[in-house]
C-alpha cells in the first residue's frame, strides 16, 4: 500500500474531523431541541467521504445524496453557508430553497444533492460527459448507499459510463443498511463491487475505515479517470452507527453488531495512524478545536440570519421571474 | 428559400445550433449515422458533420439518457436528448420531474439545466396503447419545465432553436403525423419565442384554443364553418407551459366564447386548466360556458376504426362550435 505524505494525511484528518464535528454539532442541536429539521447522520462514515474528497481538485464535480454532509463539508462548502442552508436561511447556499437534502454549491463542485435514491448516478455521467466533450480534465464523483445499487438507474449508469469510458467514479458507501433493511435482506451478491465486472468496469471493495485503503482507492480511481481509462466503482465498507435519520428508530440493528462495528470506528483508527506519523496529540487537538470554533460561529451566524422572503417563490422556477 | 418539411425543419434547426455552439450535442437511441440517423431521421447527416461525441448513440436506457443530459447541462453544455416515443418518458420520469425541472429552484438559482428533450407521439398511425399518448399535462403540472409543440414546419424550426437557446429544460413534443407537413423555409437563425401563442386564424364568434396536430383540424373546421357564417378564431399555443395567457384571454374577450381542444384525453387535461382560468378571468365577457374537446378516456386503441373514434374528430369540433355559438 502506498504511503500517504504528511501534508495529505493532515489534509485528510482535517476533512474527516470537519465531517465528524459537523455531525456531532448537528445531533446536539437536534437533541437540545434547538432546531427541528431532517438530518441524516454520517457517524461512522466520515473517513470515506473525507478521503475521497481529499483525492479531488477544487473544480472536480460531486453528486451526493441526502446523507451527503460528508462530501459537502469535506469538499469545502463554507460552514456558514452550509449551516444557513440546513437551517432554512436566506443566506444559505440555496437561499433556503434546498435544505438538508438538496445542498448545492457549484463553487466547490457540489453540483447536485438528491433525495431520490440512485438518481445521482445518471446525472454524474452527464457531468463527466461534459468534461469528456470539453476535454477539461475534470473528474466527477457520485456517492450513494448500498441500497441504491438495486435501482435501475444504477445499472443504466454503470453500463453507459463504461461504454463511453467516462471520467466518473461511483462511490458506494456500503454502510450495511438501506433505511431499515440490512444488506443481506436486499442483495444476495457477495459484494456490490462484483457488479462492476458485469459491466466490464473496474470495481474494488475497500475498508472505508482504513485511511490507507480508502485514500489509495480514491487516488487510483481519480488517476484512471483523468487518464481517460474510464470509470471505477469503489465500494467503501463502513457502518452507519445511527438510525437512518436523526431520531429514527434503530431497534432493528442488532446491538452486538453495533458493538462489533464500534471496534472498527474510523476515528480512533485514524488518530492512531496520525500519531504513528509523528503528529502530536496537541496538534491534532488544535485542528479539532479550530474546526469546532468555526462550526460554532457558523451555527450562531446561521441562527441569526434572515429567513427567506416569500417573494422568492417566483424566482428560480425559470430563468425569468414567474408572473 | 423553398419549402421544407417538419422533419427537415427540425434537422436544420439542430444542425445550425450545433454549428454555432460547440456545447450543443445530441444523445439518444439510434440517433447516430451507424444506426440510420434516428428512427424518424431528425438527426440524419449530423454525425458526419459533428462526429460521434456530439451525436451520441446510447443504450436503451432512458433514465441514463436524461440523467446524462441533465449532468452535461449542469456543466454548461446544451444537450438535446431524444426519447424515441413519448410513452417512454414513464421510464425516466424521476430524472425529468425531480431533477431537470427542480434543480434551478432547489439550488436557489445557482445551477440551471438548459436541455431539450425531444420526443414524438401521435394518434392515427396504429401504434396502439403504449406508443401514442400525448402526455403534455404530466409536464405542464410540474413547475420548472417548459412544454412546447409545433403545428407546422416553420414553427418547428423556430421553436426548436428557441428551445435550444432556453436556459431551462424544455420538453419538445413532435407529432408523427406532422413530420411531413411543409412550410416555406424561414431561413437560418429563425426563432419563435417560447411562451408566445400564434393566432393561426382570426375570427370573431368563438376562440378555439389548441396546439400541435389538432391545430390542423381546427383550421379545417374554421374554414368549413366560415361558409356557414360562423367565424372561428384559432389560437395555436405553440408553448403549452407556461402558456401565453394574455393572448388566450384577449381572444376570448374579443369573441366571448371559448373551446379548448387537444389530442390528449379530456379528463384532467390541459384544456381543463385553460377553461377554468378563462372562466375566472373572463366571466363577465363570456356568452356561454367554456367547452372542452379531448381524446376518449381509454388507452389509445389499435384497430383503425377504434383509433379514429378515439381521437377528437372534425364533426365533434363542428358540433362543439355550433353548441357554443347557439347554432346547434
Ligand atoms: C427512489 C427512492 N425510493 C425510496 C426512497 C426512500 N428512502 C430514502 S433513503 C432510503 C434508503 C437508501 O439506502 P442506501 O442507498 O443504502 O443509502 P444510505 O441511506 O444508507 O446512505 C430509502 C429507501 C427514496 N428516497 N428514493
Amino acid at each position: 500500500m502506498a504511503e500517504i505524505d504528511r501534508d495529505k494525511l493532515r489534509d485528510i484528518y482535517t476533512r474527516t474531523m470537519k465531517v465528524n464535528r459537523t455531525d456531532e454539532k448537528f445531533r446536539s442541536l437536534l437533541m437540545g431541541g434547538k432546531v427541528a429539521v431532517m438530518y441524516y447522520c454520517v457517524r461512522g462514515q466520515e473517513l470515506v467521504s473525507a478521503a475521497m474528497m481529499a483525492a479531488l481538485e477544487d473544480d472536480d464535480y460531486v453528486v451526493c445524496t441526502y446523507r451527503g454532509q460528508g462530501e459537502q463539508t469535506a469538499k469545502g462548502i463554507p460552514a456558514e453557508k452550509w449551516w444557513a442552508e440546513c437551517l432554512g436561511r436566506a443566506t444559505g447556499t440555496c437561499k433556503g430553497k434546498g435544505g438538508t437534502m438538496h445542498i448545492t454549491h457549484p463553487e466547490k463542485g457540489i453540483m447536485v444533492t438528491t433525495g431520490v435514491v440512485g438518481s445521482g448516478l445518471p446525472i454524474a455521467n452527464g457531468l463527466a460527459m461534459a468534461s469528456q466533450n470539453n476535454g477539461d480534465g475534470r473528474v466527477t464523483v457520485v456517492s450513494f448507499g448500498d441500497g441504491a445499487s438495486n435501482i435501475g438507474g444504477f445499472h443504466e449508469a454503470m453500463n453507459m459510463a463504461q461504454l463511453y469510458k467516462l471520467p466518473v467514479i461511483f462511490l458506494c458507501q456500503n454502510n450495511r443498511y438501506g433505511e431499515h433493511t440490512a444488506y443481506a435482506d436486499h442483495t444476495d451478491t457477495r459484494s456490490i463491487s462484483d457488479r462492476a465486472v458485469g459491466y466490464g468496469m473496474k470495481g474494488v471493495t475497500v475498508d472505508g475505515n482504513d485511511v490507507h485503503a480508502m485514500y489509495g482507492a480514491a487516488k487510483d480511481a481519480v488517476e484512471r479517470a483523468r487518464a481517460g481509462e474510464g470509470p471505477t466503482l469503489i465500494e467503501a465498507m463502513c457502518y452507519r452507527m445511527m438510525g437512518h435519520f436523526f431520531g429514527a428508530d434503530f431497534s432493528y440493528m442488532p446491538p452486538e453488531h453495533i458493538a462489533e462495528m464500534q471496534a472498527e470506528d474510523p476515528l480512533p483508527k485514524l488518530r492512531k495512524v496520525m500519531l504513528e506519523h509523528q503528529f502530536t496529540e496537541e496538534e491534532l487537538d488544535r485542528i479539532v478545536a479550530e474546526i469546532d470554533a468555526e462550526i460554532d460561529a457558523a451555527v450562531e451566524s446561521a441562527l441569526a440570519a434572515p429567513l427567506p422572503d416569500p417573494a422568492e417563490l417566483k424566482l428560480d422556477v425559470f430563468e425569468e421571474e414567474m408572473a | 428559400m423553398g419549402m421544407i418539411t417538419m422533419t427537415q425543419a427540425l434537422n436544420h434547426a439542430i444542425d445550425q445550433a450545433m454549428a454555432e455552439d460547440a456545447g450543443v450535442f445530441c444523445l439518444g437511441e439510434d440517433v447516430a449515422a451507424k444506426q440510420g440517423g434516428g428512427v424518424f431521421k431528425i438527426t440524419s447527416g449530423l454525425t458526419e458533420k459533428y462526429g460521434e461525441n456530439r451525436i451520441r448513440a446510447t443504450p436503451i436506457s432512458e433514465t441514463a439518457i436524461i440523467g446524462a443530459a441533465i449532468g452535461a447541462a449542469l456543466a454548461g453544455q446544451r444537450p438535446i436528448a431524444e426519447i424515441m416515443l413519448m410513452n417512454f418518458v414513464g421510464v425516466c420520469m424521476d430524472q425529468i420531474v425531480n431533477h431537470a425541472a427542480k434543480l434551478r429552484f432547489m439550488s436557489g438559482g445557482q445551477t440551471s439545466v438548459p436541455m431539450v428533450i425531444r420526443t414524438t407521439t401521435g394518434v392515427g398511425v396504429g401504434f396502439g396503447g403504449q406508443h401514442s399518448d400525448m402526455l403534455e399535462a404530466w409536464f405542464a403540472h410540474v413547475a420548472g419545465i417548459k412544454v412546447v409543440t409545433p403545428s407546422n414546419a416553420a414553427d418547428a424550426k423556430g421553436l426548436m432553436r428557441a428551445s435550444i437557446d432556453c436556459n431551462d429544460p424544455v420538453i419538445f413534443i413532435e407529432n408523427i403525423l406532422c413530420y411531413g407537413l411543409k412550410s416555406e423555409d424561414p431561413g437560418p437563425g429563425y426563432r419563435v419565442p417560447l411562451g408566445k401563442a400564434a393566432i393561426a386564424r382570426e375570427g370573431s364568434d368563438v376562440s378555439l384554443i389548441t396546439y400541435g396536430r389538432t391545430v390542423l383540424d381546427a383550421l379545417a373546421v374554421a374554414e368549413e364553418l366560415s361558409k356557414e357564417g360562423i367565424s372561428v378564431e384559432v389560437v395555436d399555443l405553440r408553448t403549452i407551459a407556461p402558456y401565453d395567457e394574455a393572448t388566450v384571454l384577449a381572444s376570448v374577450r374579443k369573441t366571448g366564447r371559448a373551446i379548448t381542444l387537444h389530442e390528449a384525453v379530456r379528463p384532467f387535461g390541459t384544456g381543463a386548466e385553460f377553461a377554468a382560468n378563462i372562466q375566472e378571468k373572463c366571466w363577465d365577457q363570456l356568452k356561454g360556458p367554456v367547452l372542452r374537446i379531448g381524446g376518449t378516456f381509454s388507452a389509445v386503441p389499435f384497430a383503425t376504426v377504434l383509433e379514429q373514434a378515439w381521437i377528437p374528430t372534425k364533426p365533434q369540433i363542428v358540433e362543439a362550435i355550433k353548441a357554443s355559438v347557439g347554432r346547434a
